[in-house]
């Protein structure tokens, strides 16, 4: 499989620095853009259009912090199999439970504020994840521990995603 | 025709040569064409001096063709044969056509894309917007002393896949070069971006005649970066006609008009509306076929209460890109202001109220568009010299996807994705033996198929029969540069593969383009074997060029016996040239794209190398 560290010339960590990435980013998209060979032969056209795919996959995936730790821990070896272990602790799901019934009670009530707070609630709880998993895969180098916290990230993606639709709602 | 240069086999073309390129800003109400000289993008006027071409078309019974003004003087008394606002229709069956009621035309209802019964005959919106891009491109031709290179064509950013390929396609048939379809907001952002130097995050909020974008951009030095953008691709100045027409009938208690009536009055409902742009009350007297005369004032508060619901329906969108991109109205620097029917006042206050500061005002509305998609046609083209260029970064508006079980849309690649992008997906059988299945490729953000629109259907046959969930088939959607998608199928879980690529079902197929080229030649008594020949050498030449630079700068990276293979292409190439069968030169133009391939690909590898090894090239 690709390395996308590799091909943004970036140490394979989770923390990384936003500015590094866009940069080198910056300066592949420079050299390889299909801009860059509109007026070029089919062949050039051709190798650029799947270079700039791949590219944008790429930083798509470092851009997003449940996607790169996903990344690292399948390029460690570690089956992440998200889609099919779903086997989480029960006080978290307790505690998702909860929330999303919240959620359902700010839609219903028609109430912004309820959101507002919702969302500023789990954009704090998302920081504080993240941080672990920071710590899990940089410093402990601790996959597997570090895949169960993937796996709650994305349950909290999931809640975003569905605040956002109920804003949409509340229109 | 003008003859082509054809330079001496061997000698490589100036590297500082100008390839004449254009914008195109085909535009619902207006289009226009601009091109950039001596480093100034300006505007092309036709031989009166008139900056804008009405996108008005209309059809004599013997095939001649009016465009612009000729043909704007006549849609009320001619309403049939006389297309107005055509970009309407592009890409749309007839059930997607809003005021169908409201539009004079006899149409028909085809599969795929509505069609329009003139006296010349049955058009489709492909072949009527080709006949305006071939008016622009003869103006730019007879301006800039040559043929176009290539051209840059606008489009709204909220365009779907079928109306960006009906878009290039009329730029085909009207025998254009199509660089690159650019989103209109994106355009603009680049000249004023541009213009003023601007770094930040700015809104682009662009109400044109038939379809509103709002997009969201980071600029910074050397990189204009969309992040979100969102919009309404039928909704526009039109609408607003639409309203004050309902009105005045209403007002007017008139019975049911005809083709000519309806014309009329829709043209008195625009009037209508610019004169409220600077004043507090506006006339409204038409006299009617039967006599009657209708004489009516609108004020201002009449018109801003029967368009207040269309003023609100813009904001919408601006909310929902802000959202996408993860920002505030805080965030957003500056808002710039695109197209005619942002003049109205209703759409300052209520923008300025949303973004709690006044919208940018400085840029002509009715030209910003044209000029940016001019200055990334020279850029295009290659008249810029690296590091004086910038680079564009833009998304898809709308989600792709596919039909699953039970109706629903399964999103493969998600709105606002930076492009080119492609994303695989594997699906299974349902059924135990299945030997088949269907593929339903769908546009949209809606969870039911039914509400998405519907871009194409293809079959994967020849899948080994296997229990239900064994098969393991790939499909893998790409999008390209123009935000155009093809889509792929592959069954590989027993080493049987079978593929197959789509193009949506609005787009031509090459053979119905071959057609309607054919048929437009004959018409106009031009040599269909000329025109291949011509386009051919200049294919092939552009390749030579190409090939010349790439040999001068990257040699190395290739083995005495690879270039060769090269260079003995070239040379078949050369040799074709200059003789008269278009399709020798079209297999030598092929060969060497072909012995050139892995060269591409390794000029690429080693682009990304020397990227990531520090050696900056000049801004970015």
């Amino acid at each position: 499989m690709h390395n996308h560290f590799e091909l943004f010339g970036l140490a394979p960590d989770f923390a990384l620095d936003p500015e590094a990435l866009e940069r080198s980013y910056r300066e592949i998209q420079s050299r390889v853009h299909p801009d860059r060979f509109a007026h070029a032969g089919d062949a050039e056209r051709r190798a650029s259009l799947q270079w700039t795919t791949r590219v944008n996959e790429a930083y798509r995936t470092l851009q997003d912090p449940v996607q790169r730790a996903k990344h690292i821990l399948e390029l460690h070896g570690v089956d992440v199999a998200f889609e099919t272990n779903t086997r989480m602790p029960s006080d978290f799901l307790v505690q998702q439970l909860g929330l999303r019934e919240e959620l359902e009670g700010a839609v219903s009530g028609k109430d912004a504020t309820a959101l507002d707070r919702l969302k500023s609630d789990l954009s704090n709880n998302k920081q504080t994840l993240i941080g672990q998993i920071g710590e899990a895969i940089d410093s402990r180098k601790d996959y597997a521990g570090a895949a169960g916290l993937v796996r709650k990230l994305m349950f909290l993606d999931k809640l975003d995603a569905e605040i956002e639709a109920a804003y949409e709602e509340l229109e | 025709m003008a003859l082509l240069q054809i330079s001496e086999p061997g000698m490589a073309a100036a590297p500082h040569e100008h390839r004449l390129a254009v914008g195109i800003d085909l535009g619902t109400t207006n289009s226009l064409v601009a091109t950039v000289r001596s480093g100034t993008a300006t505007v092309l006027p036709d031989e009166l001096g008139r900056p804008l071409l009405p996108s008005i078309v209309r059809y004599h019974a013997d095939g001649r063709v009016d465009v612009g003004y000729a043909a704007q003087a006549r849609q009320a008394t001619d309403p049939k044969n006389t297309v107005v606002s055509v970009k309407r229709f592009m890409g749309r069956g007839l059930r997607d056509v809003a005021h169908v009621e409201n539009a004079p035309y006899d149409f028909v209802d085809a599969p795929g894309m509505v069609q329009i019964r003139t006296a010349a005959g049955v058009k489709s919106p492909v072949e009527i917007s080709s006949e305006i891009l071939k008016v622009l491109r003869s103006r730019a031709e007879l301006s800039l002393g040559g043929e176009l290179s290539g051209v840059v064509i606008t489009v709204p950013a909220y365009f779907d896949d079928a109306q960006r390929q009906a878009t290039k396609d009329a730029g085909r048939l009207a025998g254009l070069n199509v660089l690159r379809l650019l989103n209109e907001p994106t355009a603009a952002a680049i000249a004023y971006g541009l213009d003023n130097a601007a770094e930040g995050i700015y809104a682009v909020y662009d109400l044109g005649g038939g379809t509103f974008d709002l997009s969201i951009l980071k600029l910074s030095r050397g990189v204009f970066e969309v992040v979100a953008t969102s919009g309404d691709s039928m909704l526009g100045g039109d609408d607003f006609d639409q309203r004050v027409f309902c009105w005045a009938v209403e007002q007017a208690k008139l019975p049911p008009l005809g083709p000519k009536d309806m014309r009329q009055l829709l043209m008195k409902a625009r009037e209508a509306k610019e004169y409220l742009t600077y004043h507090g009350e506006a006339p409204f007297t038409a006299r009617l076929s039967s006599g009657e005369l209708v004489d009516l004032a609108l004020d201002t508060e009449i018109f801003s209460t029967i368009t207040q619901t269309l003023v609100r329906k813009t904001l919408g969108p601006v909310r929902k890109a802000l959202r996408d991109a993860g920002l505030t109205v805080d965030d957003i620097k500056g808002v710039v202001m695109v197209g005619g029917a942002t003049r109205m006042p209703q759409i300052q206050h209520a923008v300025a109220e949303l973004f709690r500061r006044d919208p940018l005002n400085n840029l002509d509305p009715d030209k910003v568009v044209a000029l940016g998609a001019a200055m990334q046609a020279n850029v295009l083209a290659g008249n810029k010299p690296q590091g004086e260029d910038w680079l564009l970064l833009d998304v898809i508006p709308l989600s792709l996807g596919i039909e699953t079980m039970g109706g629903l849309a399964e999103k493969i690649i998600p709105r606002n994705t930076t492009i080119p992008a492609a994303k695989a997906q594997e699906f299974t059988t349902y059924k135990d033996g299945q030997t088949a299945m269907s593929f339903h490729v769908v546009q949209g953000e809606r969870e039911l198929v039914a509400d998405c629109r519907s871009l194409a259907r293809f079959d994967l046959k020849g899948i080994p029969p296997m229990a239900a969930g064994a098969a393991r088939v790939r499909v893998t959607f790409q999008v390209d540069a123009d935000g155009l998608l093809s889509v792929t199928a592959r069954e590989a879980s027993t080493g049987a593969e079978a593929s197959i690529t789509v193009r949506p079902s609005y787009g031509l197929s090459d053979a119905e383009i071959e057609r309607m080229l054919r048929e437009s030649f004959e018409h106009a008594k031009e040599d269909v074997h000329a025109r291949a020949l011509a386009e051919y050498r200049v294919d092939g030449q552009r390749l030579l060029d190409a090939t010349r630079s790439a040999l001068a700068a990257d040699k190395a990276l290739l083995e005495p016996h690879e270039i060769e293979a090269i260079e003995k292409a070239m040379r078949a190439l050369e040799q074709a040239l200059p003789g008269n069968d278009p399709r020798a030169i079209k297999q030598a133009t092929e060969a060497l794209n072909r012995a050139t391939d892995e060269f591409a690909g390794r000029r690429m590898d080693e682009g990304i190398k020397r990227a990531l090894s520090g050696k900056k090239i000049g801004s970015l």
